[in-house]
């Protein structure tokens, strides 16, 4: 590819959900990412395009928008790896309200987040003298394989049982309840399974897979649903047991 | 939509419904090895409580199974919520259940030995 001399076709969203594509032509550079291409876009042919981005290294998970109709990381997507005959399409993230062209409305997600219990109540204090966790324990093992997500919305726009269930709290939040319920020191646990099992929780999960397939960091939601799955199950029998 | 009590429903009847479809496609491709006729093997079925048992324990499986299954697909598919939802769960748990009831009914009570 030579600097400059290849013009890519780059459709993007334009508006809210009534909205349309509107197509531009970025010069095409080596190393370049969708996120560049975006913004381009802003810098040098429209600045009121409006976008979310922070620091384009793939850790805040600001950036993910659609991408052909797939939901990437778009700081951290080659443009040349999801170009079609010099064309690619950049959509704001499915399932989420659209604010403006490729800013998405990420309440509903935090919310969901919340809800699924996922905020952290510390067992103990400053005060108490510090437990120390095994690293290669069950239970640890389980919570560590979730602590890097960064909540970037990747797979609650990849889930099609989201699309299908307005209420389903999604993967991200319920792999967060999953890694709270295997953290030794979250001090509302068993609540945790409360909170995942109304008619949003981790039970309409079909186990298609998209949230693992499409994970930029590689994590397995699916698996940490499973796991929700089978905790709430054996709690099912202990509770009339 | 799908809360916990509807899950273990809808996964303890499909363990019910496992090991009793395996046991009927069994005892069917055993029963008719000798060329048993329909009227041979309802004479073996009518009157059995056995076979009263397994099949309406099927029945009853497969109506909550299907009702809650169908539940599931008309409210992702077709947007159907709510009281009209719970309505339609058990709508078709109902129409199952009679269904099937009816035929079991027919296969298994009356005359016969067990």
């Amino acid at each position: 590819m030579s600097a400059q001399a290849e013009k890519l076709d780059v459709s993007v969203w334009r508006g809210d959900s009534d909205g349309a594509y509107q197509t531009f032509q970025v010069p095409a550079y080596e190393s370049q990412t969708i996120l560049d291409v975006v913004s381009w876009i802003q810098q040098y042919a429209d600045p009121t395009l409006t976008y979310r981005f922070a620091c384009r290294v793939g850790m805040c998970g600001s950036c993910a928008m659609m991408v052909n109709g797939r939901p990437r990381w778009t700081c951290r997507t080659h443009i040349k790896t999801v170009v079609k005959d010099g064309a690619v399409q950049i959509g704001p993230l499915r399932n989420l309200p659209v604010i403006k062209d490729l800013a998405a409305d990420m309440d509903p997600f935090f919310d969901k987040w919340v809800a699924a219990g996922g905020v952290h109540a510390p067992s103990g204090s400053r005060y108490d003298p510090i437990e120390p966790v095994d690293p290669a324990g069950p239970e640890r093992t389980e919570a560590s394989a979730g602590i890097e997500c960064i909540n970037c919305s990747v797979c609650y726009a990849a889930c099609d049982t989201v699309a299908g269930n307005a209420d389903y709290l999604g993967p991200a939040a319920l792999q967060r309840a999953w890694t709270l319920y295997n953290d030794a020191k979250h001090d509302a646990r068993e609540s945790i399974l409360d909170a995942v099992s109304g008619t949003g929780g981790c039970h309409n999960c079909h186990s298609m897979g998209s949230c693992t397939v499409y994970c930029p960091n590689e994590l397995d939601p699916m698996s940490a649903i499973a796991g929700l799955k089978r905790e709430t199950a054996k709690n099912f029998f202990r509770k009339r047991g | 939509m799908l809360d916990l009590r509807l899950y273990m429903a809808q996964r303890i009847s499909a363990l019910i419904m496992a090991p009793l479809t395996l046991g009927h496609i069994a005892v069917m491709i055993w029963a008719v090895q000798g060329g048993l006729s329909a009227g041979e093997i309802l004479g073996r079925t009518q009157g059995s409580v056995f076979w009263f048992l397994f099949y309406g324990t099927f029945v009853a499986a497969v109506s909550v199974h299907a009702a809650i299954g169908l539940r599931v697909i008309v409210y992702e598919h077709v947007g159907i919520s709510g009281k009209t939802l719970t309505a339609l769960t058990w709508a078709v748990f109902a129409v199952l259940i009679a269904m099937g009831a009816r035929a079991v009914w027919a296969v298994t009570a009356g005359a016969g030995g067990a």
